[in-house]
């Protein structure tokens, strides 16, 4: 059933227009809603019986009249053109051109929705990215084809840091290497930051844009990340590039999915949200990865603000069940005037051990960062036993904890906006911090490796 | 015989058809023009309710849905091993080949290929009389895995006709055999099973004999047995899968069946890469031979994810009535969990807790209670471990899959979320897991691996527990107030929590032979009971503490599994040391 149209609809609450029971309406086909004097709307058919027949309006449904709006249904799912053109342009949210020029053309059309990768056609992703920043390199590896998120909070550095990574990265191949992203509910001046920072390096032509903006209509954020998404994977599987996916700001996405969980009804889960926010997420974070018989990668970057600092909110908890791994930021450290404030220890980079070591970074690279964690936890301790006690009252270990801490934070986390660092200097930087601390505090190296680059550099 | 209906509603992977009045509870249905998979989850008169195992986009109203006659089911029969399936047990290697990297819908593959050819060893003649359970023949499958094709369990009689030994296609009879009926019975070497029910057994026997998994913490405090069940519950990042790749990779079982349940493709991708070129540290074949993938990643459809888990027990149910020792990883129990409730939701059933159906604990209990050592049908032993993964919100243990899986398991591996952060790995809190399997295994580690290992296990739970409360007055006043005693307590217990506990999966450390993890133990426990002896005598733990050799116990596990007596002999030094301390100082303070 193709390109029927019906006059007139039954109701219209929040963004649902809702039909009679139409013989043959298909789950999530792609209808235009349509006033008499033309204006045409996109809309999803989200439920079908017999009765009724649900359309979710992506603009919104302001100033339909419930007889005079017509529906038509366009017989497919949401779809959207592919071409080699698309780089450097910048979109809406529903993909629509808003640089001014035309329509994409050419190519292929893909669905937005986006197929599960076959487990068997993925390539573990091992091939490390230089990000020139410490705390990431040594701590917190990125790799080629992983989903690393960063979880911030409103006024913390997470663009600035976004943008480092993305004009930094060392990818083998750089004309290869080219930035989708997708700004969902984003203040306006964030997007023109992103836009010139991202462009000005001289990546313009190898940038697209999708930009819902903060005043755009909420439901179109649904459709957002998707079609970014599908930019993509065809840039990667089909054009063989290695693309870097940002995504901000995933709470921005969750709240529209939740706007429309309310509107219809549904039993909520955890604060509202609903019970599939889960499989929801996971249909567009597991949308990154290589494949064997592909050139191409998709490595992203999500952003998301947690409410209120707190990282056990359902957005950033489910996300960092699904992504691998996370970068946390802190306000204490940013306060403190560190940039970037990596809070380390609640982050990970779950691909990290296989892209490190001999061959890629350096041999003593996995050891080194599992006891810096180690002994900057400790330092956690030793700070709140020294609020308690007093320093002076400290043993000698517990002060030369104190002394690596603050170094660590000072030296080692803290750099600047564009200082790019050499990984094998900050390997070294770390090995020069490990050796404030006494050898008996440092239990994840061997024997072997004291002797090798703590007691030798004494 | 195949009769039809028509959807009339679509609510994601929920449909709603008509005209349905002669299908059957739980039958598996073709759904649209799509042919999309679906299983029939209520009837009420003319209507059925579908959950379809396959995205519903495009699928519309009024399209057919078709019966298939038979429940959910997976293939049974040699080609299993070292394979990997989807959730309802179609072959993802098969289906890349005919459909390419994305997984794509409505594609009907056989689960087994039925043109392999195995070689087939017949184990009876004709005229034998077998009853259920009795083995048939035998087919090579990997080198890990003799493959045993029995007598199903409805079957009994004389056998009439057997294959002789040689390649045979997988779609071959393997016997004929004439039931106490007189009726002809065939019995192919490829069988489906309905994966929503139990295969039988004879009897359940205790699960006194350990799983060995190679992880100190695990063999040696809080050990599972063969036929057991544990569960894994943590916040995101604290270990969940690495461990349960561990004891897939390192446990003495003989297969290993890995249900990636709503979690990453990478994850499954992994095991797909590294158990073929990894050896199983008892053969030293390739771990791939013994283990059985299952995969629904998180952006699969959930009805299929809630399938998986019933795909992958039955085809352990499987092997463990051949008599083998079959270990379950389900990773994660949660989204399993999640997916019940997300279809109970459409199908607008009352909630219990938090959203969930009100028979979650009852399907909770039926997944576990499909472990256990048993006595098979035909009369060997065999035994199917489980270990769930949970994936609490927020890491609060107290929701509602974590508290009622604690009701059915019986050892539970607590990950920490603070040990986690200081990447103390694996990150199992000492003070919050238990096992109840300790005392059952007791008799089997005495015999097998050291007399002392009940006697250790009790020593270090002991010192870990007082140690962590003396940690929280540390942290209130520091260390310098304690007594000594109780300083050589956290001493000890921090050689316990580095030098035994910590251990890398990613390392030369990964797996730890029980023997080499006993040696490090006893090391340990013996230096204490040592210091607490010499601080009896007066001497000052401060001069303990300046001894040189105290840097090695936190690295003994650097020490080869080949040089067990290199324990002893540090043992002998460090006494030694302990000793002429002590002594120098009554010398000195005599002279004073
Ligand atoms: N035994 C171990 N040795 C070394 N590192 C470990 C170990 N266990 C966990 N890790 C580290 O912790 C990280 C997270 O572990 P894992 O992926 O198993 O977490 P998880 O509990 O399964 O999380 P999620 O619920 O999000 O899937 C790993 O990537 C690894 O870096
Ligand atoms: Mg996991």
């Amino acid at each position: 059933m193709s390109a029927t149209e019906y006059i007139g609809v039954r109701k219209i609450t929040g963004p649902f227009v809702l039909l009679d029971g139409i013989q043959g309406a298909g789950y999530d086909e792609i209808v235009l809603v349509s006033t008499p004097d033309g204006e045409a709307r996109k809309g999803r058919v989200v439920l079908v019986d017999e009765k009724a027949t649900l359309v979710q309006v992506f603009t919104g449904t302001e100033g339909l009249v419930p007889e005079t709006t017509s529906v038509r249904f366009l017989g497919r799912e949401l779809e959207m053109a592919l071409a080699p053109s698309m780089l450097g342009r910048t979109f809406s949210g529903l993909g629509e051109p808003r640089d001014g020029y035309g329509p994409v053309l050419g190519g292929v059309r893909r669905p937005v929705r986006g197929a599960p990768i076959n487990p068997m056609a993925r390539e573990y992703p091992r091939n490390f990215i230089s990000t020139g920043i410490s705390s990431l390199d040594v701590l917190l590896t990125l790799i080629r084809g992983q989903k690393l998120p960063i979880f911030s909070g409103n006024g913390l550095p997470h663009n600035a840091l976004a943008v480092q990574i993305a004009t930094q990265s060392k990818l083998l191949g750089a004309e290869n290497f080219v930035v989708v992203f997708a700004g969902i509910g984003i203040k306006n001046d964030d997007a023109a930051y992103f836009q010139s920072h991202l462009a000005s390096e001289g990546r313009g032509g190898n940038l697209v844009l999708f930009l819902n903006l903060a005043d755009d209509p909420v439901i179109e954020r649904i459709a957002t990340p998707r079609l970014a998404l599908t930019t993509a994977e065809y840039l990667a599987f089909d054009l063989g590039m290695h693309v870097l996916v940002i995504l901000t700001d995933m709470t921005s996405y969750c709240e529209a999915l939740r706007e429309l969980s309310v509107a219809r009804g549904e039993v909520p889960s955890r604060k509202g949200y609903p019970a599939y926010l889960y499989s929801d997420l996971a249909s567009l974070y597991e949308r990154a990865g290589a494949l064997r018989n592909s050139k191409g990668s998709v490595t992203q970057i999500p952003i998301l603000s947690m409410p209120n600092d707190d990282i056990t909110h359902p957005v950033p908890d489910l996300t960092g069940f699904i992504t691998e791994g996370q970068i946390v930021l802190s306000r204490d450290l940013e306060a403190r005037g560190i940039y970037p404030p990596v809070d380390v220890l609640p982050s990970l980079s779950r691909l990290m051990k296989d892209g490190i070591g001999k061959g890629s970074t350096r041999e003593d690279h996995a050891n080194l960062a599992g006891q810096l964690f180690a002994s900057y936890s400790r330092v956690q301790e030793v700070r709140a036993l020294a609020g308690v006690v007093g320093t002076d009252e400290l043993s000698r270990a517990d002060k030369a904890s104190l002394a690596f801490g603050d170094s660590f934070e000072r030296l080692f986390v803290n750099q600047g906006m564009e200082e790019n660092r050499e990984i094998g200097h900050s390997l070294d930087l770390g090995w020069k911090l490990l050796s404030m601390l006494p050898v008996q505090e440092l239990s994840r190296l061997s024997m072997e490796e004291i002797e090798k680059y703590i007691k030798k550099r004494a | 015989m195949n009769s039809t209906g028509k959807i009339v509603a679509i609510n994601g992977p929920v449909i709603r058809a008509s005209g349905m009045r002669s299908f059957a509870m739980r039958e598996m249905v073709q759904a649209g023009r799509l042919l999309l998979l679906g299983e029939i989850i209520r009837l009420d008169g003319d209507d059925a309710l579908v959950q379809v195992f396959e995205d519903t986009t495009g699928l519309r109203t009024g399209e057919p849905v078709t019966g298939t006659g038979g429940p959910l089911s997976m293939s049974l029969g040699p080609g299993l091993m070292g394979s990997i399936f989807d959730g309802i047990g179609r072959p993802l290697g098969k289906l890349l080949e005919r459909e390419g990297p994305f997984v794509t819908r409505g594609v009907s593959i056989p689960q087994l290929d039925p043109d392999a050819m195995w070689d087939v060893t017949p184990l009876g003649k004709v005229g034998d009389v077998v009853t259920p359970g009795a083995p048939l023949a035998l087919v090579k499958e990997t080198s890990l895995v003799e493959h045993r094709i029995l007598t199903p369990c409805d079957i009994e009689g004389e056998i009439l006709s057997i294959l002789p030994p040689g390649l045979h296609k997988a779609s071959s009879v393997v016997a004929r055999v004439r039931d106490g009926h007189g009726r002809e019975r065939s019995i192919p070497m490829i069988r489906k099973w309905p994966v929503r029910t139990p295969r039988p057994i004879a009897e359940r026997l205790l699960p006194d004999e350990p799983l060995l998994t190679g992880q100190r913490i695990i063999d040696g405090l809080f050990p599972i047995s063969k036929g057991g069940v544990a569960a894994i519950p943590g916040g995101f990042g604290t270990g969940k899968t690495v461990t349960q790749h561990q004891l897939a990779k390192w446990s003495d079982a003989q297969i290993v069946v890995y249900i990636g349940c709503g979690e990453r493709g990478n994850e499954m991708t992994q095991v797909l890469e590294e158990f073929p070129v990894l050896e199983d540290p008892r053969s030293g074949k390739p771990l791939m031979e013994r283990t059985v993938l299952i995969a629904n990643t998180s952006n699969m459809p959930v009805a299929a994810r809630e399938a998986s888990i019933y795909t992958g027990i039955t085809i352990a149910e499987y092997y463990r009535d051949m008599g083998y020792d079959v270990a379950l990883m389900a990773d994660s129990t949660s989204r399993w969990a999640e997916a019940l409730r997300e279809i109970s939701g459409r199908l607008e059933e009352i909630p219990a807790e938090e959203g969930f159906p009100a028979y979650l604990p009852t399907r909770i209990a039926e997944f576990y209670e499909r472990a256990g050592k048993v006595t098979t049908l035909g009369g060997t032993r065999g035994s199917i471990s489980i270990i769930g993964a949970v994936s609490p919100p927020g890491g609060d243990f107290t929701e509602p899959v974590t508290r009622h899986t604690k009701r059915f398991i019986r050892c539970f591996w607590a990950l920490d979320q603070q040990l986690a952060r200081s990447r103390h790995f694996p990150a199992i809190s000492w003070i919050d897991s238990y096992s109840e399997y300790g005392d059952e295994v007791k008799s089997w580690y005495a015999s097998h691996v050291d007399p002392a290992w009940a006697t250790l296990r009790e020593k270090a739970r002991t010192l870990l527990a007082e140690d962590d409360k003396i940690q929280q007055i540390i942290r209130l006043v520091g260390e310098d107030v304690l007594p000594d005693d109780q300083r050589l307590i956290a001493l000890t217990a921090s050689f316990l929590k580095n030098g035994y506990l910590q251990q890398g999966a990613f390392g030369p450390d990964s797996y730890c032979p029980p023997k080499k993890g006993i040696a490090i133990l006893n090391l340990l426990i013996a230096f204490h009971q040592k210091a607490e002896d010499l601080l009896s005598q007066g001497c000052p733990l401060s001069l303990l503490k300046g001894i040189d050799e105290l840097v090695e116990l936190t690295h003994l596990r650097e020490i080869p599994a080949e040089r067990l007596e290199r324990f002893e002999e540090l043992k002998h030094d460090l006494f030694e040391r302990m000793e002429s301390i002590n002594r120098e100082r009554i010398v000195s303070r005599r002279e004073v």
